[in-house]
Order: C-alpha cells, then sequence, then structure tokens
C-alpha cells in the first residue's frame, strides 16, 4: 500500500486533570450552549409579519405536505444563542493568529461599513446596467489596481475564491491549449503545493505530475525541465512558495516552461509579501489567481466568502472567461454575453451566475484605497519583517529545514527541535492554545516533518512579536526540559480539550437527529 | 499608515535583532533587476477620503430599496432582521478562520452544525454540507458527483435552469470532457424532459421554481431517472419556497442544491451568495466541500469538528472529490441566524407573503392590454409576455424610477422568440403601493 | 496455506487458487486510527501492484495494491461498519477481498513471513 502517515492520532486519551464540576457545566465566561434544536420550538418566531389580506394559492399541485421541522427563537433567545457560541471562537481581533498561508492580517472595518452602502450592497446583478454604472466603474477600478501591482494584462474578477480562481487559470490554460489544436494532457505540480492545485487540475481531466523539490522546498529548474515534453500544458507553482521563501529561479523556469510551449501558472496565496516589491507579469507568469481575503484583508468569516481574481498575461487574455470589464474610450463597459463580444475575445465559458464577489470587490478596494501604493509596498515590507523577526527570535531553539536563512512573509520550522521530548508538533500547537494565542499552521507543507509554518502578517506590534516569541521559547524549553504531561494534556483551558477526530469520521453525527424516547429514558 | 502597528524605531531595532542592516536585505531572493520601485497607484488616503471616494460611486447605482422593486431572477431583495447583520459581524466571527483548531472553533462548528440540519430537514435530504460559494457552482459540483456515482458522464439539463448556472455547468463539463445535453429555453414549462432520459444518463437537473417561475413536478423524473440508474440533481435559487412548496427530497431527488442569499444575505450586486448542497445518506462520502460532524472531546463533552476530510483536496489532492476549499462561512452563518430568526411558523408566513405579493402582482400586471401571464403555478416569481420588447419596456421603467423585473434577453441573448418575456419577482418587501407604482408605470410605457 | 507479504505492506494468504488480501499489522500502526475504507467490487479484475482498495485514517488515504493479479471474489462488507478491524486484528478479521489468482507464478516474487520481519525491522 501506499503508505500515508500524515495520520497523526486523532482520538484523544483520557484527561488526567480536569477543573472540579459546576451544576451547569459552564466555566464563569465559558457558557455551555445547547443546539438550536435542542431549545427552538418549531411555533415560536424572531420575526413578525402582517398576515397577507385572503388570497387565492397558485402552487397548482405542489403545495408542501409535510413539515419542515425548523425551530425558531425569539429575538433575544437567538440574540444569546449566536453570541454565546461566539464567544467559544478565537478570532484576528482577539489575538495573533499565526496560521502559515491563510495570512490573518487586521480586517479593517471602514471595508465593512463601504460593502454595506446601499448602493453596493442593495443593488442587484440583472437589474438594468444603467442603473449600476457606479458598480461597473468599481470593478473595473479594482482591476487597474490589481493589473498595475501585478503587471498582467486582463483580470477576470469573478471567481468566488482561491481555488475557484485556480480552475479558471487552468481552464484558460486548456481553451488557450485547445485554439492552438494541441493535445497536452499533462500538468506539472511541485510536491510542496497546496491541495487546490493537483486538485484543480484533475477536476479538468490534466494528468498530475508532481515536481520533487529541493532539499529547502524550492523547486529546481533542472528537474522541471526533464519533465517538460510537449505532453505538458501547464506548471503550477506557488511563488513565495509553502515554505515561506521566493523562488529564485522562478525566471528560468518560466522560460523553460515557454520553451516547451506550455504556460505557467501561479498560485497567488502568497501574494501579500510581494506586493509592491515584484511583478508577476515580470516573472514570466501567465495566469495568477489572488486571494482578496488574504492579501487585501477581506474577512475570512470562519471559513470564506472568499474572492479569487485571477489576472492573465497576453497569451491567456483573449480567454479569461464572462463576465468581463471592457474599458472603452467613454467607460468601462460589463460584457456579459457571448453576443457582445468584439474580435480578439474568445472567452472559454463562464465561472458563475452573475459577476462574483462584489461585496469583496468593494471591501478590498476599500484596504487598497486606504493603503496606497505607498502602504502597500509597506505592508509587503512589515510582513517580511515581522516574519523574520520571529524567525531571529527562534533561530536558537528551534529547527528549520533548511538551517537558518532569510525568508518572505512566513517561517517555516521543522518538528527535529522536539525530538527525544515526547512532544509532537500536534502537542506542541495544543500547549499553544493554552498560553492563548492560535496555533500555527501544523503539517503543512507535507514536505517537511511535523511542519510548522508561522505567519504573522503586517498587523502585529513588535511588542505582540515579542510576547510571542518569548512564549515559544519558553514552550521549547518546557518540552525540552521534559515537561511532556502538559503538552499531551493541552489544551486544558479552552472551551473544549481535545476532539475525538477519529469517533467522528468513523460513524458520522452530520446534522442533529431526534432522541429516541427509549435512549432518554434509558439515561 | 493607520493599519502599521511599526514606528520606524520599531523597525530599526527589529532589523538589528535579525542582523541584516535594511529591509531591501530581506528581499535579495528577488532577482535586482526584477524589483519594482513604486507602484503608479495613488497613495494612502485617509478614512474619511477613503468614503468619499466609494460613496461617490456608491451614489450612482439606484438600490433595490429606494425604488419599486421586482427583479428576481436567481438572486431576491428580501428583509433581513438587523439582528443578523449585527451578529455577523461579531469578531469572532467575522475575523475566525477554518475550524481547523476545533477546541477553538466550536462556535463557528456548532453553527455548521445547525446549518447542515437545517438545510437538510428545508430540502428533505438527509445530509447537507456546510456550504459551497453559490448556487451555480453547487450545480456543476452536483453534476460532477453525479458522474462519480453511477460512472456516466452525461447530464441533461432542463430549458428551467438557469440560464447562467446552465452555462457554468456547460463550461466545466467541457472543459473536463463531460457531455452536457441542454433543453431549450423553456418559458412556459411544456418540455417532455422525461423522453430525453436514457441509459447513458448521469442526471437530470431540474430547477424548481424554474427560472421562469413555474413550480415543476419532480416527482415523475425521479421515477423516470432511478428506472435507468440516473440521478436527479434538484435546484432551488428561491429558497423561501420551500415554506409553501414541497420539498425535493420528499419528490425523489438524489442530490438538491441551492442558492441560499434569500436568507439573510443581501443582493451585493451578485455575490458573495451561499450554496446549499444536500444528498442522500448513501452518497455522502462523494460529496464535495466540509462536513461538519458531532463528537466529543477528552472529557466526554460533546463537541464538533470538521470531519470526513479524507474527500478532500487538502488531504486526497488530485484524486479529491471537488477542488473546494474556502467556502461561503460567513453567508452560512447570516442564513442560519436568519433562518433561527424564522423557524418554521415565520418561514411559512414569510412564504405566504411572497406568494400573495405575487398572485396580486401577477393578476394586475395580466390585466393590462397585450400583457399574457405564461404561468399556471408559480411562488414568487412569473414570467410575462409583453407586447414589445422587454428590455427596451425594462430601461423605459427604470427611468421612471421602478425596477421592473428582469428581461429574458438578459439571459438569452439573441433569441428573438424569447425578447418579449419579462421575468417578475415579487417578495416580502413589496407594498401595495409598490404594486400600484408598476402597473401604473408599465401601464404608461406600453 | 501459505502467507506472503509485499514490501507495500499488504499480506496474501493463498488456499488454493484462492487467496485473502489485507494489510500488515505494521501497516496499521502506521496509519494510526483506521475510519474507513473503500473495496474493490466483486467481479473486478485487478492488477498485480494496481490499486484495489483505499484505506482512510482521519488525516490520510493510503492506496492498497493487489499483490497479485486476479479476479475479486469477495469483500470483508464489515468494514464498511466498523473500520476498527482493521486496526484491532488486521491479518485476520481485518481482511480486505478475497480474489482468484490468474497467475500463481507472481507469488514468487513476494516476501515469505521471515523476510517481511526482516524488512520491517530494517525500516
Amino acid at each position: 500500500m501506499a503508505m500515508n502517515t500524515q495520520g497523526r492520532p486523532t482520538a484523544p486519551t483520557t484527561p488526567e486533570t480536569s477543573a472540579p464540576e459546576t451544576f451547569t457545566g459552564n466555566r464563569a465566561l465559558q457558557i455551555e450552549e445547547a443546539l438550536l434544536f435542542e431549545i427552538g420550538r418549531n411555533d415560536v418566531t424572531g420575526v413578525d409579519f402582517d398576515d397577507p389580506a385572503p388570497f387565492t394559492e397558485r402552487l397548482g399541485k405542489h403545495a408542501r405536505k409535510s413539515s419542515i421541522d425548523l425551530p425558531g427563537l425569539s429575538e433575544p433567545e437567538a440574540m444569546r444563542h449566536y453570541v454565546r457560541l461566539s464567544q467559544k471562537n478565537y478570532s484576528i481581533d482577539s489575538g495573533l493568529y499565526p496560521l502559515g498561508s491563510c495570512t490573518m492580517k487586521h480586517n479593517p472595518r471602514i471595508n465593512e461599513k463601504m460593502a454595506r452602502l446601499p448602493g453596493l450592497g442593495d443593488i442587484h446583478p440583472l437589474q438594468p446596467l444603467s442603473t449600476v454604472q457606479g458598480a461597473v466603474e468599481l470593478m473595473a477600478e479594482l482591476g487597474r489596481w490589481l493589473l498595475e501591482m501585478t503587471g498582467m494584462t486582463s483580470v477576470a474578477l469573478s471567481p468566488k475564491a482561491g481555488a475557484h480562481g485556480e480552475l479558471c487559470g487552468m481552464m484558460a490554460i486548456k481553451a488557450a491549449v485547445r485554439a492552438k489544436g494541441e493535445n497536452r494532457n499533462i500538468v506539472l505540480v511541485p510536491e510542496s503545493a497546496h491541495g487546490t492545485n493537483p486538485a484543480t487540475a484533475a477536476a479538468i481531466g490534466f494528468k498530475v505530475v508532481t515536481v520533487p523539490a529541493r532539499p529547502d522546498g524550492t523547486v529546481d529548474p533542472e528537474a522541471v525541465k526533464a519533465l517538460l515534453s510537449p505532453e505538458v500544458a501547464a506548471i503550477m507553482l506557488t511563488n513565495p512558495n509553502t515554505c515561506g521563501l521566493f523562488e529564485r529561479d522562478v525566471v528560468e523556469i518560466a522560460a523553460a516552461v515557454h520553451a516547451a510551449g506550455a504556460f505557467f501558472y501561479c498560485d497567488g496565496a502568497n501574494f501579500n509579501a510581494i506586493v509592491g516589491k515584484a511583478k508577476v507579469g515580470e516573472l514570466g507568469v501567465d495566469a495568477m489567481h489572488i486571494n482578496l481575503h488574504k492579501t487585501f484583508s477581506t474577512p475570512h468569516g470562519g471559513g470564506g466568502p472568499g474572492a479569487g481574481p485571477v489576472v492573465f498575461s497576453e497569451r491567456l487574455s483573449a480567454f479569461a472567461p464572462l463576465p468581463f470589464i471592457r474599458v472603452e474610450a467613454d467607460g468601462p463597459v460589463l460584457v456579459e454575453n457571448e453576443s457582445e463580444l468584439q474580435a480578439g475575445e474568445t472567452p472559454f465559458g463562464r465561472m458563475v451566475a452573475f459577476h462574483g464577489q462584489m461585496g469583496m470587490f468593494v471591501r478590498a478596494l476599500s484596504y487598497m484605497l486606504s493603503h496606497g501604493a505607498d502602504g502597500l509596498q509597506q505592508a509587503s515590507e512589515d510582513a517580511v519583517l515581522n516574519a523574520n523577526y520571529v524567525r531571529a527570535g527562534l533561530r536558537d531553539l528551534m529547527s528549520q529545514p533548511s538551517g537558518d536563512r532569510t525568508c518572505m512573509h512566513e517561517v517555516l520550522f521543522d518538528d527535529t527541535f522536539l525530538d527525544g521530548t515526547g512532544v509532537t508538533t500536534l502537542d506542541f500547537a495544543k500547549a499553544m492554545i493554552d498560553e492563548g494565542y492560535h496555533p500555527m499552521t501544523m503539517y503543512f507543507p507535507l514536505v517537511v516533518h511535523g511542519a510548522m509554518l508561522i505567519e504573522p502578517t503586517e498587523s502585529e506590534s513588535k511588542a505582540s512579536l515579542d510576547l510571542f516569541v518569548a512564549t515559544l521559547r519558553d514552550l521549547v524549553m518546557k518540552a525540552k526540559s521534559g515537561d511532556v504531561e502538559r503538552f499531551h494534556q493541552a489544551p486544558l483551558y479552552a472551551p473544549r480539550r481535545r476532539l475525538d477526530e477519529t469517533r467522528a469520521a468513523r460513524s458520522p453525527k452530520l446534522k442533529w437527529e431526534k432522541p429516541e424516547p427509549w435512549s432518554e429514558a434509558a439515561e | 499608515m493607520r493599519f502599521l502597528p511599526h514606528s520606524d524605531t520599531d523597525r530599526q531595532a527589529m532589523l538589528a535583532s535579525i542582523g541584516v542592516a535594511s529591509v531591501d536585505d530581506l528581499f535579495t531572493d528577488i532577482p535586482a533587476d526584477l524589483r519594482v520601485h513604486g507602484l503608479d497607484l495613488p497613495k494612502a488616503a485617509s478614512e474619511i477620503s477613503v468614503e468619499r471616494t466609494l460613496g461617490r460611486l456608491a451614489a450612482r447605482n439606484m438600490p433595490a430599496s429606494s425604488v419599486p422593486f421586482f427583479v428576481g431572477a436567481g438572486a431576491y431583495k428580501h428583509h433581513v432582521p438587523a439582528t443578523v447583520d449585527h451578529l455577523i459581524q461579531r469578531s469572532e466571527f467575522l475575523t475566525s478562520y477554518t475550524p481547523y483548531q476545533p477546541e477553538i472553533t466550536q462556535g463557528t462548528l456548532q453553527v455548521l452544525f445547525e446549518f447542515q440540519t437545517q438545510v437538510a430537514h428545508l430540502t428533505g435530504m438527509d445530509v447537507a454540507n456546510a456550504s459551497m460559494y453559490d448556487g451555480s457552482t453547487a450545480t456543476a459540483e452536483a453534476v460532477l458527483m453525479a458522474h462519480r456515482v453511477t460512472k456516466r458522464k452525461k447530464a441533461i439539463l432542463s430549458g428551467g435552469l438557469h440560464p447562467h448556472y446552465r452555462a457554468v455547468v456547460e463550461s466545466l463539463s467541457d472543459m473536463a470532457g463531460d457531455v452536457v445535453a441542454a433543453l431549450p429555453a423553456d418559458p412556459t414549462s411544456t418540455e417532455d424532459i422525461l423522453a430525453t432520459i436514457d441509459k447513458d444518463t448521469s442526471c437530470v437537473v431540474v430547477q424548481s421554481p424554474s427560472v421562469y417561475g413555474h413550480l415543476i413536478d419532480l416527482a415523475p423524473i425521479a421515477a423516470k431517472a432511478h428506472e435507468v440508474g440516473a440521478l436527479l440533481v434538484a435546484v432551488v435559487t428561491e429558497i423561501v419556497s420551500l415554506g409553501l412548496v414541497e420539498s425535493p427530497g420528499a419528490q425523489g431527488a438524489d442530490i438538491v442544491v441551492g442558492e441560499g442569499q434569500s436568507i439573510g444575505n443581501p443582493l451585493t450586486f451578485g455575490g458573495p451568495y451561499v450554496g446549499l448542497f444536500a444528498t442522500r445518506q448513501k452518497y455522502v462520502r462523494q460529496m464535495p466541500g466540509r462536513l461538519c460532524g458531532e463528537t466529543v472531546d477528552a472529557e466526554g463533552r460533546r463537541g464538533f469538528v470538521l470531519t470526513l476530510s479524507t474527500r478532500e483536496q487538502h488531504i486526497r489532492r488530485d484524486k479529491a472529490t471537488s477542488n473546494i476549499c474556502t467556502n461561503s462561512g460567513l453567508c452560512a452563518l447570516a442564513f442560519t441566524i436568519h433562518m433561527t430568526l424564522l423557524g418554521e411558523a415565520g418561514l411559512v408566513r414569510l412564504a405566504r407573503i411572497n406568494h400573495a405579493n405575487a398572485v396580486r402582482l401577477a393578476d394586475s400586471l395580466s390585466e393590462l392590454p397585450g400583457v399574457s401571464l405564461l404561468n399556471d403555478s408559480f411562488f414568487n416569481e412569473f414570467t410575462l409576455r409583453l407586447p414589445g420588447d422587454a428590455a427596451a419596456i425594462v430601461e423605459g421603467l427604470a427611468a421612471k424610477g421602478v425596477l421592473a423585473g428582469v428581461p429574458v434577453s438578459r439571459l438569452e441573448p439573441g433569441k428573438p422568440e424569447l425578447a418579449n418575456l419579462l421575468i417578475v419577482a415579487s417578495t416580502e418587501v413589496n407594498t401595495d403601493e409598490d404594486r400600484a407604482a408598476l402597473v401604473a408605470a408599465l401601464r404608461e410605457v406600453l | 496455506m501459505t502467507t506472503y507479504f509485499t514490501k507495500d505492506h499488504e499480506w496474501i494468504r493463498i488456499d488454493g487458487d484462492l487467496a485473502t488480501v489485507g494489510i500488515t499489522d505494521y501497516a496499521q500502526s502506521q496509519l494510526g486510527d483506521v475510519v474507513y475504507c473503500e473495496l474493490p467490487e466483486v467481479g473486478a479484475t485487478l492488477t498485480k501492484g494496481g490499486e484495489a482498495a483505499v484505506v482512510e485514517s482521519v488525516k490520510a488515504a493510503s492506496d492498497v495494491f493487489s499483490p497479485v493479479s486476479g479476479v475479486v471474489q469477495e469483500v470483508n462488507a464489515a468494514l464498511t461498519d466498523e473500520p476498527a478491524k482493521i486496526n484491532e486484528a488486521p491479518e485476520s478479521d481485518g481482511w480486505f477481498f478475497k480474489i482468484v489468482l490468474s497467475d500463481s507464478g507472481e507469488l514468487a516474487e513476494l516476501f515469505d513471513e521471515a523476510a517481511y520481519k526482516a524488512f520491517v525491522e530494517a525500516l
């Protein structure tokens, strides 16, 4: 079998330490909260409506016969229920959130305020274009900023998230390959890549071939050249890469890829490190998605929504999907349908209904306008400065997979420094929770054993980083001094101890089920 | 720069700790000749200035709440209670990441568990995932999933499917090498979809209410699909309809996908919205997207985790069920809170008001000379045949300050037989005055 | 009955033309808690070294390869409900599938028990 041992322990051992029990199960501000389905009632509502005047239904034979079973809560109950739930979450507003590759930076509230302006938040995607010219202009302006920052030729704004942007970019590449009358079905993906890269390529029928990484996690141009052939459609490369390093040989790789007649897709997840420092268009990139929810601070919202506009080089611009903005002499035009196309516009199709994540466009543009060219460059520099500052503070105690070297916006450690301590990366991460920190990204990238990827972002002050570094130093010392049990037990102070993921996966319980009467009696 | 905490003194001290002289020394991996020195963009702006700039752009648009508003076709203007927007802006929800560390993200996880349960109940299905990007991408994913389940590659799309949804499915299928048989636009709901289902069919994709507003009897389509080993994918773009209309699950659907925008989420020119995805228990391992499941912690207390992750890209890479990573967490939260405030009683009443308003509007409009209603049955949306070009009429009405609906030509351009058709939606936000204004304005321009 | 092993940690127990296949105790110990497994279809034709099944822990999915070529005659359906058997009894109750060998000559390329033991110890 292909032994994949990423399966770190996923079922907790019985704890030795636990706090004395309270009657409610609450622990002061940590309040237990039942499920909606346990406290709600189907005949309670928190929204008042006037009854409609009598009318004759026109539902034909389609009226609902089955009950829905949707419990409701009054407004005060709903408020308390969801406020209590919110209090069980860590957030960037409450603390440093060093998730590598995820870019948990400050989310300015001016962005939220702007997105809620009725002229931006309360307009319909299909109302007459004459009534939404401000929205079209905003999209054009966002596109202008993205193109200037990347040095690319055109932009597709509609993809809904990073992975969706990847799909858009790879679909454009497939369309371009077809347009040349070629039959290329291989996509090269470095082994350090995000899982979305191979998943995206495979989703549209490409065969994925893995490019081995050099010991420092970067891609060797010779390894790429050895794999290039008339069968290769593209390479998908993350730059800066998932180890937090800028791919120094990117230009050579791009040249080799182009010489072989293939395209260069860049995963822009880490674009935030190089805004105002390098333009991907000058590196030879043909398509790159930009995670507005990473680089441009639109909120992550507990897992989305994101937004993943894709910028294209001259070679791919014609294939950008509908809808797109065409900038004409008397202003921008939103092109929605094939019937509106001009010569040289050959879109591959459509990624989504409507025009993309307008709410995120507003927030991202608000962030860009606030920073300006100078602030965007400063943000990149501070992000890189902060990551290197963390590296400098930990380099004597924690191990880096390719030695101590300058990193970009995130610094990568492996678990060598924990050898012989009995503490794993997972234990170390959970101990950080007890110290009031969200853990770093762990066990990614897969090419590094027990990886810990720390991205502090530019939002952290020196004082915040000093305390973070001191905390990690203390944890390392504790691990090395044999104080293993605290790590195995951690977290002790979070709303929950370690959760039994094995149980969740072996017998999945994916929705609330009414308890059987007999089982209630049995308890 | 108000978002950046460092003073220059801080920066100098930090560079000294790192052991480099200047920040440029941290960027030496970027080849010198490729380093950028300045972007051709404006300089940093104060908050007041940003508000002015974006406020000017906003002022050039016509908000739905400022006029009599009847635009639908896949996105709907509903009232969202103030509580919803307050709660989703709580820091702990708004600025949290995907719940990969369940000990400190139980809030998000429990919400997802509630969301999955609500969606399963609404659609009449066994399981729902933690959301997709929107209804259109959920539909494309449903088709891919049907291909995996049936090991066939041909999807049949009803002519009542939203044309944008059709285009999204066609684009992805074209790239993946799959077959799509899309029936012609069906504004009168007279297509014979049963005749098209054969033993090569992987799935039949049917929207109800259709984009033209017709309610579709899904049961016979499900029966015919099952007879040949195909799946029925039911699409619901107006989720409020499920308050009054029989659920797709009760009619035999195998996968139900939907657009959840109507509950809790503003129009925002098309996004972000929230895709709903539900299916039968037996297909759960073929589902795309995140799933939240119940378990216990080390002390035996109930808790929630993301589960069945081996389906997903971060583990399965090129063998994943989908490439989706980020979904629509915050929009799903808004959906869940709004649905909780409504409850079954509130949802049913909301649906009745929508239906009542649409019935009244349809009756009034179809009395106008030359105007005919194409629907026998509908929920809160219907299609009219006008005595002239619908797009031109809609422009004329917009000039009078009434947003009347979606001309079918906006979605199906270049088809003269559809040029006079108008899709009109009416929800709880419409008043008697709004209806009167539309009727009067339309009478004037016809 | 003779049992052979592969360098990929599958075992195969021979009973005439029929052979039972599973993963080794070493393999299950490396995978951690198994939560699910995907078995081949009865009647499927497998080739030696080809993908035959998938075994999943919470955070990983691993392909199980067929040690020999042949046709699947039976699968251990009990594993669907009780994947824990793969951890508890990998080399008995936790078997994956039974296969009718198409070429018993392929067995010569596999480890015997002693050779597999030495192979694992050297890892």
